[in-house]
């Protein structure tokens, strides 16, 4: 089950705790992986650890013509794009009535327009291939809302409603697109949470702990995989039954 | 028949399964050759790479029949 091989991966923000275990997870599958995201070290170290089938692709998802020159340098390295993992995302968080201009179209340019650049970049070889898939690394804060993410909900949540527009579209050519949504994962980005707040959010979650990145890759790797050929358009999420949506 | 419509016809046919004698000057994809728009999306791509050319939007919207396209090829190339 679930077996890659021969299969080519591209995964945004792999430098990151849930983009890593991704990458990782692909990689155990047999896949090739290319490993993007804009610090190139941690990139490099995670090529090496996983040795051979593994490519760093550095991009910077602000930058458009960064973000276009990365599925031809992805294809470049492995000949060709079969699954795309668009996990890269920021956030610039505050409170609505004092979020700046700049701090709102920074998170829509790298969380949702990025990923849609990226996603049509990829569409013309799984096209041709009449196989792919797509998986979106959304939240539950795009299904809930939370406060002062306004910028972030509002990216996660047209990423969403995008995958679905392109699934509809894509279906009959065996290219699947699906979101992964998860809730409270143990990352640098939810590290930056103060004590309080973290205790605050575990009373929320059922599971009564913070998930782990393993466990966002595992569900990534299952839409990727040949087994979810009829999944298309749908959110799994995985948040330790915080929101049962 | 020229090199181009007979490049042009073999695209059609093998994307869209249907018989060479089908592909008509006036054949329309759509209407015709049972196409649906995410296919006449493929054809430009497919024709985009066979003659190296670059079909904009808006005049592949135009393409709507075989001879649409071999006389914009034509043309382009």
């Amino acid at each position: 089950m679930f077996d890659l091989t021969g299969k080519s991966a591209l995964v945004t923000g792999a430098s990151g705790g849930i983009g890593g275990e991704v990458a990782k997870a692909l990689h155990a599958a047999g896949a090739k992986v290319a490993l993007s995201g804009t610090r190139v070290e941690p990139l490099e170290k995670l090529a090496a650890e996983l040795g051979e089938r593994a490519f760093v692709c550095p991009a910077n998802l602000s930058d458009p013509a960064s973000v276009e020159a990365l599925p031809k340098a992805a294809i470049e390295a492995m000949g060709s794009v079969d699954i795309l993992v668009n996990n890269a995302g920021i956030t610039r968080d505050n409170l609505f009535m004092r979020m700046s201009d700049e701090e709102w179209a920074s998170v829509i340019d790298v969380n949702l327009t990025a990923s849609f650049r990226l996603m049509r970049g990829v569409l013309r070889g799984m096209m041709k291939a009449r196989w792919g898939r797509i998986v979106n690394i959304t939240s539950v804060v795009g299904q809930t809302g939370n406060p002062g993410q306004g910028n972030y909900a509002a990216a996660k949540a047209g990423l969403t409603g995008m995958s679905k527009s392109l699934a509809y579209e894509v279906a009959s050519r065996g290219i699947t697109v699906n979101c992964v949504a998860p809730g409270f994962i143990a990352t640098a980005m939810t590290d930056k949470l103060n004590d309080e707040q973290k205790a605050k959010i575990l009373t929320q979650i059922p599971a009564g702990r913070m998930g782990a990145a393993e466990e966002i890759a595992a569900a990534v790797l299952y839409l990727a995989s040949p087994e979810a050929g009829y999944v298309t358009g749908t959110t799994l999420s995985v948040n330790g039954g915080m929101a049962m949506i | 028949m020229s090199d181009i419509a007979d490049r042009v016809k073999k695209i059609v046919v093998e994307h869209l399964g249907v018989e060479e004698d089908k592909v008509t000057e006036t054949a329309s994809f759509i209407d015709d050759l049972g196409a649906d728009s995410l296919d006449t999306v493929e054809l430009v791509m497919a024709f985009e790479e066979e003659f190296g050319i670059e079909i904009p939007d808006d005049a592949a919207e135009t393409i709507q029949t075989f001879g649409d396209a071999v006389k914009f090829i034509t043309e382009a190339a």
